[in-house]
């Protein structure tokens, strides 16, 4: 694998996280809890779509064969998304909304703190703006897990299940493969222990808060940063991709 | 002070241009009609995010999504700032909440029709919103402080959103064949429906004479929807349209369009009730507010025990 490659898979990856937890989290609008939170996650998920915008429109830019953003966003099929499972699980309850982003935004932040000291001046300046968003992202859902686990017998246990549903899907996060490695000894992308140490802390401060159990470890599920997906990548892939797919070239 | 001389001294008030605020005194009738009116446009908002929404995960490149989603965000805060004005006039935002969920109070009735294809993201910007845009902008001059302050605010957005509705007609109707004609069917879906929303004929229209004597509604019905006929032809002939009225002509003499007839049994049918997506439309609602309701308890339960342990 040459850098430029290992760049290249960097690039969609980190798009393909945002961009598919965006289009989950943007599917609460117009049906969430109170009007404030479809607007938080409208926020949330405004911001996740453009971090993909960025990725994707860079990792055109460095595979050099004239992709462009919504190339790669309407035109892959699931085995060329690479972003990480936990990121395509079904929006499921509030509950599992929260945890999920709790979660992700939990290592999301540390990743991107870290990538604005890269060596690369793209990846570092996307990083200083992303930096601001997900500080936002992980106060909300920090807040709202928080909430729950300290609220009502209820919202406690849809936590509580929550979380422990979603655990298997938290090892895949730091697991590298050959492009982090390369990019790791280049000193464009960081080394994954060093982000998974700070997501421990995070998850034990907030879940001691909430008042809520770090489930153990267990089996890990994995295969989403190598292209194989659950069940439900497809037929959200397939919902975002219909009108690309059915009116070939089109412009928009 | 005898209630006569309360109601003329408000009269004059109104009648000299100064904004009624909340702790002024007003008649109950003002009060009650402007709680109609404003819940009814802050439940349109919220329900009008229901059909744009139905094609967030669906938009066609990412910067139409990101624009969509905007747009549909920014109907949630027009909602929170409606219900905010309602309140001052000592009404609760659970009660609006209730009055929506339970059928009573109404919204606009043009969310009861579909959005079946990406053209109706684009024909609903810009008839809907529109014609939206024509009232609201009546209204930053209505006599009621909160109202027009929020309308003033709601305005500035709701340009951008007719915007980017004709900017999806446009890019449709210089498109390909098939992207033209989703772009004519479209119009042709939304545009009668578009021409319901300025409401009854002013001959028809019930609450319409006091509001106007009270300037919570400063131009008519029908003089509203002339001024967005006349505008919008216009706007059909540079994308290459054709408005679906075959009545529809330049008058010389009285310098405006001639067109046909509204379909009454239609606009009446819907408001009672039998629209396309009227049960769609209020279940979505009942949904979310249903499933939110152990989440806004936990709010509740959490915040209570933070002040508790303050106060200890």
């Amino acid at each position: 694998m040459t850098q430029q490659e290992a760049l290249f898979r960097y690039a969609v990856r980190m798009g393909d996280n945002s961009l598919v937890l965006g289009h989950r989290l943007s599917e609460w609008c117009g049906h969430g809890p109170q009007l404030e939170e479809d607007i938080a996650q409208a926020n949330i998920a405004l911001d996740l779509i453009g971090q993909a915008r960025n990725y994707l429109t860079y990792a055109g830019e460095v595979e050099a064969k004239g992709r462009s953003e919504d190339d790669l966003a309407y035109l892959r099929t699931d085995r060329d998304y690479l972003n990480v499972l936990l990121t395509e699980l079904p929006k499921g309850d509030y509950a599992q909304t929260i945890a999920r982003s709790f979660l992700f935004d939990a290592f999301h932040l540390p990743l991107q703190q870290a990538l604005t000291t890269s060596n690369d001046e793209r990846l570092k300046g996307i990083a200083e703006k992303a930096v601001k968003e997900v500080t936002y992202h992980l106060r909300h859902s920090s807040e709202w897990l928080i909430r729950f686990g300290d609220g009502t017998e209820e919202s406690h246990n849809r936590a509580q299940a929550a979380l422990d549903d979603l655990w298997r899907y938290t090892g895949e996060l730091f697991i590298s493969d050959e492009a982090e490695e390369l990019l790791a000894k280049a000193g464009i992308a960081p080394q994954l222990d060093g982000i998974k140490k700070e997501w421990s802390a995070t998850v034990d401060r907030v879940l001691n808060e909430a008042t809520l159990k770090r489930p153990a470890d267990g089996w890990m599920a994995s295969g989403g940063k190598k292209g194989v997906h659950t069940e439900h990548i497809g037929p959200m892939l397939a919902e975002m991709q219909t009108l690309q797919r059915t009116y070939p070239g089109a412009e928009w | 002070m005898m209630e006569s001389n309360q109601e003329t001294l408000f009269q004059q008030k109104v009648d000299a241009e100064q904004k009624i605020e909340p702790k002024d005194w007003m008649p109950a009738e003002y009060r009650k009609n402007l709680i109609r009116q404003i819940s009814q446009h802050g439940h349109s908002e919220i329900v009008g995010m229901l059909p744009e929404g139905n094609w967030i995960t669906r938009a066609p490149s990412l910067r139409r999504k990101t624009v969509l989603l905007a747009k549909v965000q920014d109907e949630a805060g027009h909602g929170l700032y409606l219900y905010s004005a309602a309140e001052t006039l000592g009404i609760g935002r659970d009660e609006l909440v209730d009055q929506l969920l339970s059928g009573k109070a109404k919204y606009s009735s043009i969310f009861n029709y579909p959005t079946i294809t990406w053209a109706d993201m684009g024909a609903v910007g810009w008839l809907v919103d529109g014609a939206a845009i024509m009232n609201q902008v009546m209204l930053c001059r209505t006599s009621y402080g909160p109202y027009a302050r929020a309308m003033v605010r709601i305005c500035k957005e709701e340009s951008f959103h007719q915007r980017q509705g004709y900017e999806i007609m446009n890019v449709l109707s210089h498109g390909s064949p098939e992207q033209k004609a989703m772009a004519q069917d479209a119009l042709d879906r939304w545009w009668w429906p578009s021409l319901m929303m300025f409401g009854p004929s002013d001959k028809d229209s019930p609450h319409s004479v006091q509001s106007m004597k009270w300037k919570i509604k400063r131009q008519s019905n029908d003089e509203l929807r002339q001024i967005f006929i006349d505008r919008t032809v216009q706007q059909a002939e540079v994308l290459g349209l054709k408005i679906p009225d075959p009545k529809l002509k330049w008058n010389e003499g009285t310098q405006h369009y001639d067109w046909g007839e509204i379909d009454w049994a239609e606009f009446f049918d819907v408001i009672k009730g039998n629209g396309p997506c009227n049960k769609e439309r209020l279940t979505a609602r009942q949904k979310a507010h249903a499933d939110g309701a152990w989440v806004r308890e936990a709010a509740l339960a959490y915040a209570e025990k933070k002040a508790k342990k303050k106060a200890a």
